[in-house]
């Protein structure tokens, strides 16, 4: 994985001294609230209901076991002992204390990582599959043309102040696995016919209050133009995208009022005057940070064969394992959605747990997923047998991957002071009833955002539940019908909200007449939605 | 209605609430304050700027200590409601 040359080192050393001397400042009253409030989200230090929050970056969502055992002892000297894996591959420590963080982010900067543009109107850390450089559908792995715009978008003066956050994901195989056209630019790497690479590019997508998929505005988009590209569909959204109204001002708003063709257009005319300025990566820069990102050393002689005479471990390898590109090998996510735990949520003995784990097991690897889980992206088959003994016996094997208590949860108000329902208590309940029964139910994706923002992606939720505010209490809408992947698509929403109780049966409701109607246990929830339509389920939950 | 005073320490994040001389972690220590009286706190303390995000908020007096009528408001007196082991004593979780 990619190391930090000094460059790297240098930029975050210098934020780490700047933060160091501007809280001193603020905690001796020398410079104002106002003035500091966006110093300390510039380094993703929020003031959340209970305390200060920190998220910090996890570029692409790739870790090594060092950055890993860091996270781990951050929880453990900083925070209460955990931490929260979040949606955009990142993790949140909930009870920092301000005057803190400097030691904190210092302590980051030793392991290479570093908590800024994870908040702010700036682009935000690059998204990806949590697959990448292993997956055997992938045309390459898409994490060096990640890196190569974390390190074009970091502190990027032209773009520090965009009129709204930015998210980019970058995928390399036609299976989605980072919702990728629900980002603002999402690119998928491909291949032309001459076996050159290139992007598939589009643009506007999005959750949140306007739910949008991104269009398609470059079928084929050559390496070469690649950093201009994105610098002039930039610029067109830095120029002209909204900042007069805070709710219309991410880019799939100026993509829908101008139209695909015409936002196409402008920026095909920015980058004709932007291509000769010649702001593209040197061939050599590209090599150099796709050597960064070898294959790793595996056995491709390696046993290819598992024994799964173990009942509870055969159905952990059917849930939570993925065919790996090298024979032998295996790609494993654990799960972090135990059946009434915190979605997301690992204490700072998994965190070393599974540090230990990546470093004997993982190339040394740990993968975050937008799914809230964590990845070991390279395992040996003959070694999988106990690698789970020793994810049961800490409590992360649970084998429940995209089955219906794999639920994605936002912080929701039990921390965020922009939520206006609790999402975890919702997520744990609906885990409870439909754990016994969600091998019967096959795929089932449940997302639960705490409010409009949608971090709990339940736009995108086959079943999606979103919080709202009712004159000062919690209410429940329900929605169907969405997916973040390939075959993305939009929850709609079924019909009037609930209470937390009602909004649980109201799920279950839905969940006992798909079983009813679909047309086999091989027609998964989405698709019976999609055959059927909205009205049935209606009827089965409102009466 | 009764209301009382809530809000963050500087320092360290931590929920405060206006006891009548100081501030203090517990809810259950709060000052019943008249809307007004509260408002004239906000604007006597922020300049100082010690304390973040200052806000009167609005109670129910109950017999162990006064209770929020919002869920937000309760969520930041005793804590995170999926984490009982962290809560505040001065209401029960179920209270949120």
């Amino acid at each position: 994985m990619y190391r930090y040359d000094a460059i790297d080192q240098g930029i975050v050393d210098a934020r780490v001294d700047e933060y160091k001397d501007q809280v001193a400042r603020r905690l001796a009253g020398e410079i104002s609230e106002d003035d500091f409030k966006p110093l300390r989200l510039m380094n993703g230090i929020y003031l959340q209901l209970h305390a200060y929050m920190i998220r910090v970056a996890i570029p692409y969502g790739t870790l090594s076991s060092a950055q890993m055992r860091m996270l781990g002892h951050i929880a453990r000297k900083y925070d209460r002992d955990y931490g929260h894996f979040t949606t955009r591959q990142n993790i949140q420590y909930n009870w920092i204390k301000l005057e803190e963080t400097p030691a904190l982010l210092a302590d980051l900067a030793s392991v290479e990582m570093h908590a800024f543009q994870t908040s702010g109107n700036c682009i935000r850390n690059i998204s990806s599959d949590q697959f990448a450089g292993a997956a055997a559908d992938e045309v390459a792995d898409p994490r060096p043309y990640a890196e190569l715009l974390r390190q074009w978008s970091t502190l990027h003066p032209e773009f520090s102040f965009l009129p709204r956050k930015f998210k980019i994901a970058v995928i390399a195989s036609d299976t989605d696995r980072a919702a990728m056209r629900l980002h603002d630019i999402g690119l998928q790497l491909v291949k032309n016919d001459a076996g050159e690479l290139g992007f598939k590019v589009y643009v506007g997508g999005g959750m949140g209050r306007t739910p949008i998929i991104g269009p398609l505005i470059r079928e084929w988009l050559p390496m070469d133009d690649y950093l201009s590209y994105m610098e002039a569909i930039l610029r067109v959204y830095n120029r002209y995208g909204r900042r007069d109204n805070i709710y219309k001002a991410r880019i799939k708003i100026l993509v829908s009022e101008l139209g695909a063709e015409e936002f196409t257009r402008q920026t095909e005319e920015e980058f004709a005057h932007l291509k000769p300025l010649g702001l593209d990566a040197p061939k050599a820069e590209f090599e150099r940070i796709i050597a960064q990102f070898p294959d790793p050393d595996l056995d491709a002689s390696a046993p290819d064969t598992l024994d799964l005479s173990n009942e509870d471990f055969a159905a952990w390898v059917r849930q939570n394992t993925h065919p790996h590109k090298t024979p032998g090998h295996i790609i494993v996510t654990i799960s972090l959605k135990p059946v009434g735990g915190i979605p997301g949520d690992a204490s700072s003995a998994q965190i070393d747990l599974i540090a230990d784990l990546a470093e004997r097991h993982g190339g040394d690897e740990i993968r975050v997923t937008h799914t809230q889980n964590l990845v070991l992206p390279h395992v040996r088959k003959d070694a999988l047998f106990g690698l789970w003994q020793t994810l049961k016996g800490a409590g992360l094997a649970s084998a429940n991957l995209d089955l219906a208590s794999d639920i994605i949860a936002c912080p929701g108000m039990d921390y965020c002071t922009l939520a206006n329902a609790r999402s975890i208590p919702v997520a744990q309940e609906i885990a409870k009833k439909l754990a016994p029964k969600e091998l019967e139910l096959g795929q089932m994706r449940i997302r639960v955002s705490g409010c409009i923002n949608g971090c709990g992606h339940h736009h995108a939720g086959h079943i999606g539940i979103l919080g709202v505010d009712k004159k000062g209490e919690e209410s429940y809408q329900l929605l169907l019908g969405g997916s973040g992947a390939e075959d993305t698509s939009l929850a709609k929403i079924l019909g009037p909200g609930f209470d937390e109780d009602g909004i649980v049966k109201a799920v279950e409701k839905v969940v006992a007449h798909y079983l009813v109607v679909r047309e086999g246990p091989s027609e998964r929830f989405l698709d019976t939605y999609r055959r059927l339509g909205a009205q049935t389920f209606k009827e089965a939950v409102y009466g | 209605m009764p209301y009382v005073l809530t809000g963050n320490r500087l320092e360290t994040g931590d929920v405060l609430w206006w006891d009548g001389a100081d501030w203090s972690l517990h809810i259950r220590d709060a000052a019943i304050l008249e809307k007004p009286d509260a408002e004239a706190l906000v604007a006597k303390f922020l300049p100082a700027e010690r304390i973040s995000d200052l806000v009167p908020v609005e109670v129910t007096l109950t017999e162990a200590a006064p209770r929020p009528t919002t869920t937000r408001e309760r969520v930041r007196a005793i804590g995170p409601s999926v984490r009982p082991d962290f809560a505040r004593p001065s209401l029960n979780v179920s209270e949120i």
